[in-house]
């Protein structure tokens, strides 16, 4: 396979990009099975792990493809595994031992029409799930949403370096569009894989004492210790994590508010419009979570509103916390794996004018 | 005066005490765990994954690194550490619910992957932790908190032989069952999980003990009658053997 040479732009499908990128990130074990529109990525890292002596297995079901992924980040190294949308549903109770846990890893939710098996085609309909607990009990999830492949790219690396310095999970939704579609790209540098084993991390318990990771707390008191040393990394994540882009938001009249590939049909919208006169821009919300409220509520002053969502309209909600009702929040969305085409949406910006 | 020490605590057994009811065999399996791990030098090279069940706090007893895994993931997780840490001894401890329930489809593909981890599979033939109620290995008749007028097989099907059923897979190299009921059975048992640990080392695939263990709690019985009930009622159903051992785990 052509992987191109450091530096060089080539032409790469978004699900072989992620691969890729995972092992130019350093990631060491990788745990998946198939499900459209993501598996590409399975392929790809059947192919390239082995080729470099790394770790690939192909599970069972997406439940123990969490919990090899759950194994592995106890084990101490860098993991990840890839699905879609019933499949993340299937690991959720896995995602929320690893939170608990204080593991790092790597999810890639390439997400597809629902609800039920739905169909392959791009969605986002599972912002609600990602963004506010999937799973039980009181965690968050980091997730960042990339519009294009070389920004999946980079979001794939910067998430195992999340997940190493919070050792939490790091989710990457992307939707079938971004997984399917080929763009040119230029890969980040292969970094070295470490031998070297975290002082927390499960490797025999030679010259110190047992390392034990569990997320079983039956005493209360201790459960609520464990719940508010959490609640303080989410806190720190809220602080400094927050990623957002804005595309000719400044003197907009209309701002649309979209994240991933709803971002970049409605970048091209507002571009549309900017030709008839009428002055839109763009805020993209890149980390669902942290949701970027304070600059979405600076951005959003004295303009109307469109969000813009492949869904029934959940960011949406996101978005009127951050407004907090002082403006009107408009929405425009289609479902169940239907894409907005740029003029849907120039048409709905043209109906609030 | 020289002393010769004869018994002490094993190096890999803690110092603590257990949550465990009186009488419950989980303690001596635990113990023979721990002096296995002892006598093959492998205490800081050894990882085990504890269940969800009465097991589930295995890791405060066993002095070895622990995961606590998720219920019934146990040999997914445990395939996991495995892929990445080969050198280590890796072994799952998991009941009847977890494994032969909730975790069925984890534990077959572990076994037919042939992943070169142990299990360490104790039957008792109720749900102990949640308060006795009917397990995949629960015996025709048996009553149970849950089956209150004993297991009707016509409605609530037949209980799993998992030896035999894992025995069948062909990663599986080492499928034994055995009892921890009494000294000769203890003995047999701790040869046995020398063999599986010594099998996994080796690199020749899947080993699993089954160990027919006790409720007295749940079964309602005394810890003495709960040795007789196995004897009479379980071993019938679940005959001690060796059901799968590959002519390469011979040559150990």
């Amino acid at each position: 396979m052509s992987t191109g040479q450091s530096g060089e732009k080539i032409l790469m499908k978004g699900n072989e990009a992620i691969g890729e990128a995972a092992v130019r990130a350093g990631c060491q074990a990788y745990f998946g099975y198939p499900i459209t529109p993501q598996t590409e990525v399975l392929e790809y890292m059947s192919r390239r792990m082995p080729a470099l002596g790394r770790t690939f297995v192909q599970a069972e079901s997406e439940l123990a493809a969490i919990n090899m992924v759950y194994g592995a980040a106890c084990a101490g190294v860098r993991v990840m595994t890839t699905t879609s949308s019933p499949g993340f549903s299937l690991m959720q109770e896995g995602v929320s031992f690893i939170a608990c846990s204080e593991v790092p890893a790597v999810i890639v939710d390439i997400t597809r029409g629902g609800p039920g098996l739905g169909n392959i085609q791009p969605s986002q309909a599972d912002y609600l799930q990602v963004t506010k607990g999937g799973g039980h009990g009181d965690y968050e999830l980091i997730v960042l949403a990339p519009a294009t492949i070389q920004e999946t790219i980079d979001l794939v690396v910067l998430a195992f370096d999340l997940a190493d310095h919070y050792r939490q999970p790091v989710l990457i939704a992307a939707d079938g569009m971004i997984g399917q579609m080929m763009e040119p790209v230029v890969l980040p540098p292969m970094r070295q894989v470490s031998d070297a084993v975290p002082p927390w991390a499960l490797s025999g318990a030679k010259n110190r004492e047992k390392n034990i990771i569990t997320s079983l707390y039956l005493n209360a008191d201790r459960m609520e210790e464990v719940n508010l040393h959490l609640q303080e990394i989410f806190a720190r994540i809220r602080q400094a994590e927050v990623r957002y882009t804005t595309f000719l938001a400044a003197d907009a009249d209309v701002l649309l508010v979209a994240y991933g590939t709803s971002g970049r049909i409605a970048q091209t919208a507002a571009q549309i419009v900017r030709n008839t006169g009428i002055r839109a821009g763009v805020f993209r919300p890149i980390s669902l979570f942290p949701f970027p409220y304070e600059a979405l509520s600076e951005a959003a002053v004295g303009k109307t509103l469109l969000v813009v969502e492949m869904s029934a309209g959940q960011m949406v909600d996101d978005v009127r916390l951050a407004i907090h009702d002082r403006q009107p929040v408009h929405f425009f969305g289609r479902m169940g794996g239907q894409v907005p085409l740029p003029e849907d949406v120039v048409a709905e910006i043209k109906k609030l004018l | 005066m020289s002393e010769k020490v004869v018994f002490q605590r094993p190096e890999a057994l803690c110092d603590v005490h257990t949550h465990y009811c009186p009488g419950c065999l989980h303690g001596v399996i635990h113990r023979v765990i721990a002096e296995v791990i002892d006598e093959l030098g492998i205490r800081e090279s050894t990882i085990g994954v504890a269940p969800v069940g009465c097991s589930v706090l295995a890791y405060n007893y066993l002095n070895v690194d622990f995961a606590e895994a998720a219920h019934g993931r146990a040999p997914a997780m445990a395939t996991g550490i495995k892929r990445v840490r080969p050198q280590a001894t890796v072994f799952t401890y998991q009941g009847d619910g977890d494994l032969a329930a909730i975790g069925t489809g984890e534990v077959i593909h572990a076994a037919t992957r042939g992943e070169n981890i142990t299990t360490i599979f104790v039957n008792n033939a109720v749900y102990g932790m949640t308060g006795g109620q009917m397990a995949p290995t629960t015996l025709p008749g048996q009553v149970t908190s849950s089956t209150p007028d004993g297991r009707d097989v016509e409605l609530a099907g037949y209980p799993i032989r998992v030896a035999e059923l894992l025995s069948a897979l062909s990663g599986s190299a080492y499928v034994v069952r055995r009892a921890a009921t009494n000294p000769g059975n203890i003995a047999k048992l701790k040869r046995a999980i020398t063999t599986a640990f010594k099998v996994q080392q080796a690199e020749l695939g899947y080993s699993l003990v089954e160990v027919i263990s006790n409720c007295p709690t749940n079964w309602g019985l005394t810890p003495k009658e709960s040795l007789s009930w196995i004897e009479d009622k379980m071993l019938p159903y679940y005959p001690l053997g060796d059901y799968k051992v590959l002519d390469a785990v011979r040559d150990l």
